[in-house]
């Protein structure tokens, strides 16, 4: 089973963060992520940069409305991700239990990462096999 | 005190503690008492108790503290008994107890040598690996294999005696036998690899994951030899062979030919983590060993947008280099379809014949010579040699496949 853990946090975690040495973070991340390399777990993962705030494009209206980060708007915003392959939803909340987080508002979502087999099986993509198979004679 | 979902709720947190953890804690247990059986015994007794303690009393604030430390007072516990027993027995210094896993990397390590000792049989390794490296219980390695528990159990214990009457220890091997015994754990995790990717995709839903663990396990190993080339090599086998289980059974679960996968199924971020450790194996500028060729094959078709874009006559110098690294007649077999797919049936049929000898009784061969005889037109030849691959096969859904080619003559 493959899980995401997706790093969340709001200004205030990030102003907590301001005056903690950025090679001290980089260095429990680093311990962090490489037991979880050694474990065998860890299967991807992304850091998002903290000083820009990217942009955000809202679908609600007709037309796609582009507006700066979730600053202002959410004031929640993900810093990051770990793609996890673990046996079981536990085992990837055990994991995330280890990261080296703390402060207000600073949160691990983890959420399960469907495969391209779950599909329905009327799904678009598997209906077409099925015609291909019939066309080269092997179903 | 508890309610029935919380102590569920608690038992599911330290099953899944235990797969994190165990291989460190027998590790560590093995390491302090030099006894790899005495370690798992100890070990097991720990979760136990965790399991009975954990859902009433709380999990504690450092679990693997806790199971270490109750998993050493068995330990000594035993080691006391014994002595009372033997008095030529050696106390353990009950001084030098690890109170947290150190070294674990080494302890990790020598803990899938000892589980992989050539005094165990093949199927003995396995189910010890799984469990003290993988962390597993009897009961899921059983559903995974479709034996039953005690099946399993009796094969543990077995195996532990075994150890004992080897005298295995807790050691990592000597340099002169390193090749021999890590090309023995690489084999280990080949086997918990294609057992789980044989899994009938219905059963799948209770078996537990092998294929997944083995590609977890070939993920540590690779971290721990990386010096090693067939470590990366079995890595990036297992991955690049796993980017394509998407594709690899239809709607009502039958096999899908590589031929008919819809490569859009295919898992890229798979392929990407395949390809990459096939890198790191070349790196190591030794060649490419057994695991290695054939992840190097898996690779052409990993990256060919389809059969006719494949690279087949790269596929063929593969398949040269691995028949004369370890020949096989299986090996031959797929080099000849490689050189069908290359040069035309022609030039493939004499190669099939050539190894029909040593495959006499395969549906294989027959299978293949029957396809190659269908693509140069000799339909009749091609209809007999289709029909005694079916008489042939003992799998019924290869089986299938090949009815349908066969009624695809017609």
């Amino acid at each position: 089973m493959k899980f995401m853990l997706i790093m969340r946090a709001t200004d205030e975690t990030m102003a907590a963060f301001e005056n903690v040495d950025f090679n001290e973070v980089i260095a429990v991340m680093g311990r962090f992520n490489e037991e979880m390399i050694n474990a065998g777990v860890m299967v991807g993962g992304e850091g998002l940069d903290p000083q820009d705030p990217g942009v955000v494009v809202d679908y609600s209206g007709e037309t796609p409305v582009v507006s700066d980060g979730p600053y202002g708007e959410t004031k929640e915003l993900f810093n990051g991700f770990w793609m996890l392959e673990v046996a079981s939803k536990e085992e990837a909340v055990e994991w995330a239990k280890r990261a080296p987080l703390q402060g207000p508002g600073s949160k691990m979502e983890i959420r399960r990462v469907t495969g391209v087999d779950e599909f329905p099986q009327d799904n678009e993509w598997v209906q077409k096999e099925k015609v291909w198979r019939e066309q080269l004679g092997t179903a | 005190m508890s309610t029935a979902a919380e102590t569920v709720a608690a038992r599911r947190r330290v099953e899944a503690l235990w797969r994190i953890e165990s291989a460190r804690i027998v590790g560590a247990l093995a390491r302090y008492t030099g006894d790899l059986a005495l370690a798992e015994d100890v070990a097991q007794e720990a979760l136990a108790e965790a399991l009975v303690n954990w859902p009433r009393e709380g999990v504690p604030r450092d679990p693997v503290a806790w199971l270490l430390t109750t998993g050493r007072r068995r330990a000594i516990d035993t080691f006391r008994r014994r002595a009372a027993l033997d008095e030529r027995l050696p106390q353990l210094d009950t001084g030098s107890a690890p109170e947290r896993p150190d070294d674990t990397d080494d302890d990790v390590l020598t803990l899938m040598f000892t589980a992989c000792h050539p005094a165990l049989s093949r199927e003995a390794q396995v189910a010890l690996t799984l469990r003290v490296v993988g962390g597993l219980a009897s009961d899921e390695i059983a559903r995974a294999f479709l034996v039953s528990t005690a099946t399993v159990q009796a094969r543990i214990t077995r195996a532990k005696k075994s150890l004992g009457a080897a005298g295995a220890g807790f050691e990592t091997p000597q340099a002169d036998e390193l090749g021999a015994r890590l090309a023995s754990v690489l084999s280990v995790v080949y086997l918990i690899f294609t057992e789980g990717s044989s899994a009938s995709s219905g059963g799948a839903l209770i078996r537990f994951d092998l294929a997944s663990e083995a590609r977890r396990l070939a993920r540590v190993l690779a971290r721990l030899m990386p010096g090693e080339n067939e470590a990366h090599g079995l890595l990036a086998l297992l991955e690049l062979t796993s980017a394509r289980f998407p594709a690899r059974t239809g709607a009502d679960g039958e096999p899908v030919l590589l031929e008919d996968q819809d490569r859009r199924l295919w898992d890229r971020s798979t392929i990407r983590r395949g390809r990459a450790a096939l890198r790191s194996a070349e790196r190591i500028g030794r060649g490419l060993g057994y695991y290695g060729l054939q992840a190097a094959i898996a690779e052409c078709h990993a990256v060919a947008g389809s059969v006719a874009e494949t690279d087949w006559e790269r596929i063929v110098a593969l398949y040269e280099a691995l028949g004369t690294l370890a020949p096989s007649p299986v090996v031959e077999l797929n080099r000849a379809v490689a050189v069908s797919m290359a040069r035309g049936p022609g030039e493939a049929l004499p190669l099939v014949d050539a190894v029909a000898d040593g495959l006499a009784d395969s549906h294989q061969v027959a299978g293949v010579r029957g396809e190659l005889l269908r693509r140069l037109g000799r339909t009749a030849e091609a209809r007999a040699e289709l029909e005694r691959a079916v008489s042939l096969c003992g799998n019924d859904r290869e089986r299938t496949v090949l009815t349908r080619k066969l009624a695809a003559l017609d």
